[in-house]
């Protein structure tokens, strides 16, 4: 689904992609993990065509992605943090995006009415907390059944019953064939989800595996404790 | 893109410094306007905050703004949209709702208390004015990432136009005041449009007559037809230049 | 003393005996108007009935008093002057005198006195003459409630409205004036009065003095001439209670005062001029009660008058109230009103607490460097101006009020 082949970049002299490859599958829940600063935003980045690559190719389904920008259609983005213009009401955002898509797809409103932002609609961004500003981010991401679904950092900041939620939505969209990548630093969240590991570490790719094969090779029984061995040696 | 100029156009109208503009820029003109009883003199009064606080306005609040919606700039390119449409539906949106603000602020007053021929050289200028700050300020804002780097560098481009450069042609002036250098000096002062806008209205106040053979100089150069289209050229090369650089760089540019 | 008495009675008997009226012109048994002429004797009236004549020159070389009927029109088909007197004692009254010759040396007019003294023209129309009214070498003459227009284009196209040349204690009462060089020019002329007239629209000057000494002129109006009044080179003139309007235009002014002396200018009222008055090689001139309203420059000095006062004038809204080519050292401004100053007034005299500096920096700039009002109005002007009053550095010292009134004057 996606092919990430021999990817860098350089921001000024700091290297923080270093000839990256990768290929995620349909149906894969990869969790991107690694220090901070080891160039996993940049890599998101990267695939959602916010940074440009100084080398290297990126295709999505096939189609390489540099000077295209309708692939994105394919992609439903949840950004760690979420800054909307503050007097723009939610509803606007919405009504907004939308119209931006232009898609006459039938919509996916299952977060919408799983968070019920319809009872905030017209609230204005600017008086939102951080939580509700997540939900907002994450019924935009899922609303037009993408593909390929990135969150940053999905649950942070969004109260535990919201985190579940948003939780049982990843599996549910996970289960009908989706990509789905996950960065998160709340390692025990990611035991329930995902069933890929990416670590970088300084711009490089460390490994690419698969959960079963991290846990047979440390000898764990949780995802998390697999990458705290990985992260000890 | 219009899609997306809707909201943004609305959110900025619906900004409280934006709203403050447009009640500050009313008060002035109301006021002056109506204690004046020559209204060309009351024109020439507004002439100078219109000058002064309206570039200000324009390219600070459009440098804040333009760091400040970053997280949506972002948002919106992870949408299928060209990045050149997210950065010209920005900028329409910015330049429409201030100059909204300066024409329900300053337009009315002035429609209202001075002659037609008067009051539209003064509302196009300004109108000008407001679109080639905003668009000065997409391109100090494109130059530095930096949120504190960009607005110093917006208020040194609002001081140079509007007080340095004044300095370095008095200074000119002076150096060659043995000279004939007036020719140049016009046309040195036409590549800064606060001065153009500012020497524009001026001849349709009718103190060219003061400004002696300078101004008769300035007459034959802008106040013809010929010269009216060129001065609009220059102010509105003075919008596609710098808001044309900041779009080829906003295009390769890493968010 | 009775006898000359007698002579008296006499003279105005004779008068009434003696004089006759004769009516001419169309429907009368005479109709040429010059043949009317040579018919009446010294003293007598000649009524011209309306219609138009075209006679060419008249010549009046008698006393007579020439009434027109419903302004009779004499056309002198742009050939003629149409009314030449070398008589003294003409009164020419209540005519309508059209089109004299133009544009040649020998300056015709519509009315032309030589050598005429005590002739009164009175109630006439003029108009496209090339001179209207003309008086060379005449004295004690009354030019009153005449309507004079012409339509120049150019300076050399057209002659003066009411010229007067080499004459003495003339009376110019009443006229307008529209459309001529200058509406009213004096050149030689002495102890005469210019009164209530109205001059405007004129190419040149509203009113025009050269060498005429101990005039006056008087509740005049001047407006939107090309370049305003001129005085020059002459001395003991007053200048009361006229309005100088609209003298707007490059080389334009209300008022120019050049190499006079000994002036009283009073009263009057500036309004809306590019230069409401130049001073340039003055001296003692006194100018009080004046007021000087939305000009360019109110007042502009050259270094080169001295002796100059000015007192309880209005300067209100003026661009600039003063400029000077020099460090003015002996001309005194006291007690004026100036709408820029922003003293206080502790003691509540009504006189600023603090002395008021008229010349602003940017006046001295433009003035040195007149490419400079390329700035004006831009905010680094303002700027400079602003701490000028605040920290004087290039402004003179002595150029100054030191009792600025509060309030301005009812003028």
């Amino acid at each position: 689904m996606i092919e990430i082949n021999t990817v860098s970049k350089k921001f000024g002299k700091l290297q923080v992609l270093n000839q990256v490859n990768l290929n995620l599958e349909k149906g894969e829940c990869v969790a991107l993990i690694g220090p901070n600063g080891c160039g996993k935003t940049t890599l998101i980045k990267s695939i959602l065509g916010m940074v440009l690559p100084d080398s290297g190719t990126i295709a999505i389904g096939g189609k390489s992605i540099s000077n295209d920008f309708l692939y994105r259609e394919k992609i439903g983005y949840m950004p760690q943090i979420g800054k909307y213009p503050v007097n723009m009401t939610i509803n606007q955002i919405i009504l907004m995006i939308k119209s931006i898509r232009n898609t006459n797809q039938p919509l996916d409103e299952e977060l919408y009415v799983d968070f019920e932002i319809d009872k905030l609609k017209n609230k204005k961004m600017g008086t939102l907390s951080g939580g509700t500003t997540q939900k907002v981010s994450a019924t935009l991401a899922f609303l037009f059944n993408p593909d390929v679904l990135i969150l940053d950092e999905p649950t942070a900041g969004l109260d535990p019953l919201a985190a579940e939620i948003l939780k049982q939505k990843i599996l549910k969209e996970k289960e009908k064939g989706k990509l789905i990548i996950i960065t998160s630093h709340l390692l025990s969240e990611l035991d329930e989800l995902v069933d890929h590991i990416v670590f970088m570490q300084e711009g490089k790719l460390m490994f690419h595996k698969s959960v079963d094969d991290l846990k047979n090779e440390t000898g764990t029984d949780k995802t998390s404790k697999a990458i705290i061995h990985i992260l000890k040696n | 893109m219009n899609r997306i100029l809707k909201y943004v156009f609305l959110d900025i109208f619906q900004n409280k410094i934006v709203i403050l503009y447009t009640l500050i820029l009313a008060l002035f003109a109301w006021s002056t306007l109506s204690l004046e009883d020559n209204n060309s003199k009351g024109l020439l009064t507004l002439l100078n905050i219109i000058l002064l606080a309206v570039p200000l306005v324009s390219i600070l609040f459009s440098t804040i703004y333009v760091y400040n919606s970053n997280e949506f700039i972002e948002l919106l390119v992870s949408h299928p949209l060209k990045r050149s449409k997210i950065w010209i539906s920005l900028f329409l949106g910015l330049s429409l709702s201030l100059i909204f603000a300066f024409v329900i602020g300053a337009g009315i007053p002035i429609l209202l208390f001075s002659e037609w021929d008067k009051a539209y050289m003064m509302i196009l200028v300004g109108m000008f004015i407001t679109v080639i700050f905003v668009a000065i300020a997409f391109l100090s804002t494109i130059i530095t990432r930096d949120k504190a780097k960009g607005i110093g560098i917006s208020i040194l481009l609002w001081l140079y136009f509007s007080l340095l450069f004044d300095g370095l042609v008095l200074f000119l002036l002076f150096q060659f005041a043995d000279y004939p250098i007036e020719k140049y000096m016009v046309v040195l002062t036409s590549l800064n449009p606060i001065d153009l806008s500012r020497v524009l209205i001026l001849l349709e106040l009718d103190v060219s007559a003061m400004m002696g053979y300078t101004g008769a100089i300035f007459k034959l150069y802008f106040g013809s037809n010929g010269g009216l289209i060129v001065s609009f050229l220059l102010l509105f090369s003075w919008i596609a230049l710098p808001f044309g650089l900041s779009l080829i760089k906003f295009r390769k540019k890493d968010l | 003393m009775k006898y000359s008495i007698g002579i008296i009675f006499v003279f105005f008997l004779s008068h009434f005996v003696f004089s006759k009226t004769l009516t001419v012109g169309y429907g009368q048994k005479i109709v040429r108007i010059q043949k009317g002429i040579a018919t009446c004797n010294a003293g007598d009236t000649l009524i011209i009935k309306s219609g138009v004549y075209r006679e060419g020159n008249i010549l009046v070389d008698k006393p007579l008093y020439i009434l027109g009927e419903n302004y009779p029109i004499l056309d002198g088909v742009f050939k003629d002057e149409v009314i030449s007197v070398k008589s003294a004692y003409v009164t020419i009254d209540g005519l309508h005198i059209k089109n004299s010759r133009q544009k040649t040396l020998d300056d015709p007019a519509g009315i032309k006195l030589y050598e005429s003294n005590y002739v009164n023209i009175i109630n006439n129309k003029f108009t496209d003459n090339f001179f209207a009214v003309y008086l060379q070498y005449s004295s004690h003459c009354l030019v009153k409630n005449n309507t004079i227009v012409a339509h120049a284009i150019g300076e050399t196209s057209s002659g003066n409205g009411i010229h007067c040349w080499y004459s003495d204690s003339l009376l110019i009462i009443a006229n307008t004036i529209t459309g001529h060089r200058d509406g009213i020019y004096l050149e030689f002329v002495t102890g005469s009065l210019v009164w209530r007239n109205i001059s405007q629209d004129n190419v040149r000057y509203g009113l025009h003095f050269m060498f005429s000494h101990s005039d006056s002129y008087i509740t005049n109006v001047f407006k939107n001439n090309g370049a305003g009044v001129a005085v020059m080179f002459s001395k003991n003139v007053k200048m009361v209670n006229n309005k100088f309007e609209q003298n707007w235009g490059d080389a334009s002014y209300g008022l120019l005062l050049k190499e006079i002396s000994d002036c009283y200018l009073a009263g009057n009222k500036f309004f809306k001029n590019t230069t409401a008055v130049l001073m340039d090689g003055t001296n003692r001139i006194e100018a009080e009660n004046n007021v000087f309203q939305n000009n360019g420059w109110a007042l502009r000095l050259q270094s080169n008058c001295t002796g100059n006062v000015l007192r309880y004038n209005n300067f209100l809204g003026n661009t600039f109230d003063i400029s000077t080519s020099g460090s003015l050292v002996s001309n005194t401004f006291d007690s004026n009103y100036w709408d820029k100053y922003e003293g206080y007034d502790l003691n509540k005299d009504n006189i600023g607490d603090i002395p008021y500096h008229p010349l602003s920096m940017y006046s001295i700039i433009v003035q040195k460097i007149p490419s400079a009002m390329l700035l004006f109005r831009s905010f680094i002007v303002s700027l400079l101006d602003k701490s000028e009053k605040v920290m004087p550095s290039l402004t003179p010292d002595n150029f100054v009020d030191l009792n600025p009134l509060m309030h301005s004057l009812k003028l």
